[in-house]
């Protein structure tokens, strides 16, 4: 019966394998290979030679890189700080109203991501609603707040902040009250609470909503070209530009590889050390 | 006030919004003594402990650790600390780590802590080798003295516990309470033990605080709680009981309002005084309860019929119907069983020295 039911799954999840390895593991596959393919090339019919890579590290797309990682890891960074209080509140206090918060939120997300950008652009361009009003209230001259490294970090942080909370709102519900009753009542501070017991008890949602918030942060598009008005260049950034503009396959391949390497090894580890199964509330 | 009181309430309120959960509590509570507040869920019992260890505030009323006041002091500032019904031990802790935890926040060094810990290991006879166990490899009883240990290592000047052993099975729990009783001889700390049950309190305590909706019943050691109830909650709460209304006559003698009871007080005299027109109840446990011949007589008597016999295990309890309907149960030992049949007219007779008088404001 055990073999039965056994060979049953496999036969019931084929079809999913099936459209996993075609539409996911497949195009993966073919950049990968690309991206071992000499400059310029259309066909994976050549002989493979490692041109693409020598060409990151010798004309300075290391720094692309260095940018998409760093912006990334300090929006995340942030992200945690802002979402900690909101999330344990969510998870702990707030009761009924969160639900009207977490609707609040979804919603943002129904409207595109760069029509949203393009509202904070028209909020902070010089003219626009803030820096107009300061002119015509005090009649302050300043700049727009816009085409800098921050203002990304800012959308960085504005876009991704959903992916953040939520998990980390799961993280924090799973940390039982007891727990924290018990600690205090054994004459730990809060902080001491918050550093003994929140943080370790949370620490699934912490590692999924930072995961989430880093690989999407590392990977996004949109922020530097609208907000920064590419005032620096980031790897995806790179990665279009080698595809489009540059007609460079391989490079644009290659670019891409040397993200999913890092990005992947990296929720790899993540993943490996939090239990998954506690934060999709299956049991133990 | 009494002078080695070593917690005193004095008037204790506490509401939430309408609803009063406390409604006045005054209770000294004494140095070192095993004291165990019982009611039943809803009795206020659960808010009382939380503000005995800081989780919460009295609305009205002060609490006093010898001369402190502590009241609006939080739970991390309090020199009490709790065992909880859930024991709320740290499931990404090992049980060492959980029983230093108190010692780590006082900044105690690891070597000292170890130290205590293997200590309290050994005093709640658990195995040194359990210090490095997870909390989730433990059982149930190996929990409930982790977190004993835990509490102990805080070094309280009072040990509280809320209802902890009552998510384990019978006998395991049987067995912590003589457990506590013993540890609470060896460590010399005053306990303050929240249970829903009276026969849990009556194995542990010193002393027995009744509560019922959200004020104490009575206050008094097992043997009172048990002979002398102050009043018809606390005689039916403590198991099966005999109650008989009865009310105070003009010429000094007593009545029977109910059932009917045939009183033979010697030379006139019943035992039991209510001024005339008073109403009281009179209470005899099931076990003083006999059955007798026509010829014999007892201080008192009711006469009815047999209607049910359940066996307990070493005891037999008869249920037994008075005239008018009332029902009365008695409890005799196996071998003392009573050699009738069911639809039996019986005659039941008790005497004046196992007979309470509860008098009701």
């Amino acid at each position: 019966m055990d073999r039965l039911n056994h060979k049953l799954g496999l036969l019931s999840a084929l079809p999913l394998v099936v459209v996993l390895v075609l539409s996911f593991i497949a195009p993966l596959l073919v950049v990968a290979g690309f991206s071992i393919m000499p400059q310029k090339v259309f066909s994976l019919i050549n002989m493979p030679d490692f041109s693409s890579y020598l060409v990151i590290v010798n004309h300075g797309y290391w720094k692309s890189l260095a940018w998409s990682l760093g912006m990334a890891f300090v929006a995340t960074v942030i992200l945690f700080l802002i979402s900690w209080p909101l999330a344990f509140a969510m998870a702990k206090v707030f009761g009924r109203f969160t639900l009207v918060l977490t609707i609040a939120v979804v919603v943002s997300l129904f409207v595109s991501e760069n029509i949203r950008l393009f509202g904070w652009i028209l909020t902070l361009m010089k003219g626009g609603l803030i820096e107009g009003h300061m002119r015509a209230w005090f009649g302050t001259e300043m700049d727009g707040a816009l085409y800098n490294v921050p203002i990304i970090v800012f959308g960085l942080v504005y876009v991704y902040f959903p992916f953040m909370l939520f998990p980390l709102a799961q993280g924090i519900s799973m940390v039982p009250d007891d727990a924290r009753q018990a600690a205090a009542d054994l004459g730990a501070s809060r902080w001491r609470v918050l550093w003994e017991i929140d943080l370790p008890l949370a620490a699934p949602g912490i590692v999924v909503g930072s995961l989430l918030s880093f690989v999407l942060a590392a990977g996004a598009l949109a922020e530097s070209k609208l907000l920064g008005g590419q005032a620096v260049i980031v790897m995806a950034d790179e990665v279009e530009t080698a595809f489009t503009y540059g007609q460079n396959w391989p490079l644009g391949s290659a670019l891409s590889m040397v993200l999913i390497v890092i990005i992947g090894t990296l929720a790899i580890y993540g993943v490996s050390k939090v239990d998954l199964d506690q934060i999709m509330g299956r049991k133990r | 006030m009494e002078a080695n009181a070593i917690l005193r309430l004095q008037g204790i309120k506490k509401r939430f919004g309408s609803f009063e959960a406390l409604r006045g509590i005054d209770l000294n509570i004494k140095e070192g003594e095993f004291l165990t507040i019982v009611g039943p869920s809803g009795s206020g019992k659960t808010t009382l402990i939380r503000l005995l260890v800081g989780m919460d505030n009295p609305t009205e009323g002060e609490i006093w650790l010898r001369d402190v006041r502590i009241d609006r002091v939080p739970a991390n500032a309090r020199p009490t600390c709790m065992v909880f019904q859930s024991l709320a031990l740290f499931p990404h802790r090992s049980v060492g780590e959980n029983i230093e935890f108190p010692l780590k926040i006082r900044g105690e060094s690891a070597d000292k802590r170890k130290k205590r810990a293997l200590q309290l290991l050994e005093l709640l006879r658990l195995p040194a080798h359990y210090y490095d166990k997870r909390i989730h490899q433990c059982s149930g009883g190996e929990r409930q003295r982790v977190a004993l240990a835990r509490a102990l290592a805080f070094d309280p000047e009072i040990l509280f516990f809320d209802e902890p052993l009552s998510a384990l099975d019978y006998r395991l729990r049987k067995a912590l309470e003589k457990e506590l009783k013993d540890l609470h001889e060896r460590t010399g700390k005053t306990f303050v033990y929240i249970t829903h049950s009276l026969e849990e309190a009556m194995v542990m305590s010193d002393r027995i605080a009744i509560m019922r909706d959200g004020h104490l019943e009575q206050v008094t050691d097992a043997e009172g709680i048990y002979a002398r109830p102050a009043s018809r909650f606390v005689a039916e709460f403590m198991g099966e009981v005999n109650l008989f209304d009865i009310e105070g006559t003009a010429q000094g003698g007593i009545r029977s309002l109910g059932t009917e009871v045939h009183i033979n007080g010697a030379n006139g005299d019943t035992g039991v005084h209510l001024a005339g027109g008073e109403k009281g109840t009179l209470m005899v446990r099931p076990e003083f309860v006999r059955f007798q011949q026509s010829t014999e007589t007892s201080d008192f008597i009711v006469k009815g019929i047999l209607r049910a016999e359940y066996a307990l295990g070493s005891r037999i309890q008869y249920l037994v119907e008075a005239a008018g309907g009332a029902q009365l149960t008695v409890e005799k030992l196996r071998e003392d069983r009573y050699k009738g049949e069911i639809n039996d007219d019986v005659i039941l007779g008790w005497d004046l020295d196992h007979t309470h008088l509860i008098r009701e404001a």
